[in-house]
């Protein structure tokens, strides 16, 4: 395992993710979560479906970052040594339609820009930790802000850690971050909350697999080191819905009282 | 895969970089001591003669930010809040991204500015601005919090470039003694300014104002900014 997963997965990366529930704060003013038992269930659902989601297209942008080309501007920059997107197209042109895969996959419209002001924000930081033109490519083609999990990824591949571990880090930030704002709202034992995140470790190693198997599939990276065409593109990746998600994102944009962005 | 840590010329991403971007004030201190009300001062004051950008970082919702939207003391689109996620001194210290995301999109989307104010959520005596988010800072007491908090000191109190006292027009309903708190501020502050105020009585604390125009024609001046235009639009 590459050390610098543990930089990239810690709370404490100042990257702006305190700021974010990920539906909790919503799901606690409904009274959905209460208590130890309704935050375990929330946790898996959010881990089972979003969390599958992230931690995907995190591991095909990490891929896509570890790639040669990802860091030029136009075909051929990168002197094609590992091109594998095998589209022809541009860096740009790659980082684009992979967010266009997660707007895709984000119906809220709340939470695709929770997950842009995070990405952005993700970027800025690691581009003074880790600079690389991948992520100077990223930024630059997603001038919004590139949705969290392919910064995360991009970073993942520039600090020099693998798709899996990008995928693990993703599903773990999707559990972390609601689990934290759950103890800051409700006053929870801390301990027991992390009782629970421990239990469900095994679930986010098997989710992080589940992903990446997923983005190894698609063969968007590494492909032939002639550049020939993708088996499959990343249309076929993890596309789980999460509706009460949505609506919670769509009902906390509208609440009077925000702790949280979202 | 791209060499890790590669060099890579890119100012603009540098936050600490100085030159030609706007002076950032941070205005911290407890709850209800009058940071929000010292911000609109300040606007009132300095609207005419620099051009400002405000940054309000709420404990809940956009109170803050509301309020001094609706003081009309400066156009609302000028006027960002950052949500902190119940950690307000997160938001200025450890993890400054939120903060630093606005206050670039205010610079970028109005500038060049010459001034922008981050103002903190109401907080504790411990909470400090990060020197990566703010070039100086502003310390906010109330006299009504009892005339032995600068006694207690604590980073704010200690560290900040300017202490404001405020509601000096409270001093006697609350018992607090003003020359016992001038005296232990100065004590703990190493030669450091104190001001007293009362925001109330002078909508346009002056002073404060006076303090923060040298800070920003210094700044102008040190860094090569445009100079202030004495007629910039609100």
């Amino acid at each position: 395992m590459n050390a610098a997963l543990l930089l990239l997965a810690d709370s404490r990366l100042p990257a702006g993710g305190h700021g974010h529930s990920g539906g909790a704060e919503e799901a606690v003013r409904i009274g959905a979560i209460h208590d130890l038992p309704s935050l375990a269930a929330f946790l898996r659902g959010r881990l089972a479906t979003a969390g599958l989601v992230t931690a995907a297209l995190a591991a095909a942008a990490c891929a896509l970052g570890g790639d040669r080309r990802a860091g030029a501007d136009r075909p051929g920059d990168g002197d094609g040594g590992m091109a594998g997107t095998g589209t022809g197209g541009t860096a740009v042109d790659d980082w684009v339609r992979l967010d266009g895969e997660a707007d895709a996959r984000t119906s809220s419209p709340a939470q695709r820009e929770a997950s842009r002001t995070q990405g952005r924000l993700l970027l800025r930081t690691s581009r003074k930790i880790w600079p690389s033109p991948v992520l100077d490519t990223l930024a630059g083609a997603l001038p919004q802000g590139a949705h969290h999990p392919l910064a995360l990824g991009a970073v993942a591949a520039v600090a020099g850690c693998s798709p899996a571990e990008a995928a693990l880090a993703a599903a773990y930030t999707a559990v972390t971050g609601p689990a934290t704002a759950a103890v800051r709202l409700l006053g929870l034992d801390p301990v027991a909350v992390h009782r629970l995140l421990a239990d469900l470790a095994p679930a986010l190693e098997r989710i992080a697999a589940t992903a990446d198997a997923s983005r190894a599939a698609t063969g968007r990276a590494g492909a032939g080191p002639g550049g020939e065409a993708a088996t499959a593109g990343w249309e076929a990746l993890p596309a789980h819905a999460a509706p009460a998600l949505d609506l919670l994102a769509e009902h906390h944009i509208r609440a009077e009282l925000r702790l949280f962005v979202s | 895969m791209t060499p890790v840590g590669a060099i890579h010329d890119d100012h603009h991403h540098h936050a600490a970089d100085p030159h030609g971007r706007a002076l950032r004030l941070g205005i911290g201190g407890p709850v209800g001591s009058g940071k929000t009300a010292l911000t609109a001062a300040l606007c009132r004051t300095l609207g005419r003669s620099l051009r400002l950008g405000v940054v309000t970082n709420d404990i809940y919702t956009t109170e803050d930010a509301d309020f001094l939207r609706r003081a009309g003391v400066l156009d609302p689109e000028r006027i960002a809040a950052v949500q902190t996620g119940c950690c307000p001194h997160t938001a200025i210290r450890d993890d400054i991204a939120a903060n630093l995301d606005a206050v670039e999109s205010l610079e970028e989307r109005f500038g060049p500015l010459d001034l922008v104010i981050v103002e903190s959520g109401g907080d504790n005596l411990t909470a400090t601005f990060s020197r990566g988010l703010v070039d100086r800072q502003i310390f906010v007491l109330d006299v009504s919090g009892g005339d032995k908090v600068p006694r207690k000191g604590g980073p704010g109190v200690t560290t900040a470039d300017l202490l404001v006292i405020n509601k000096t027009d409270l001093a006697a309903m609350v018992g607090a003694d003003l020359t016992v708190m001038s005296r232990d501020a100065a004590a703990v502050r190493d030669g450091k300014p104190v001001l007293f105020t009362s925001i109330r009585e002078e909508p346009g604390a002056h002073a404060v104002a006076d303090w923060v125009s040298g800070l920003v024609e210094a700044w102008a001046h040190e860094h090569g900014h445009e100079h202030p235009h004495p007629h910039a639009p609100v």
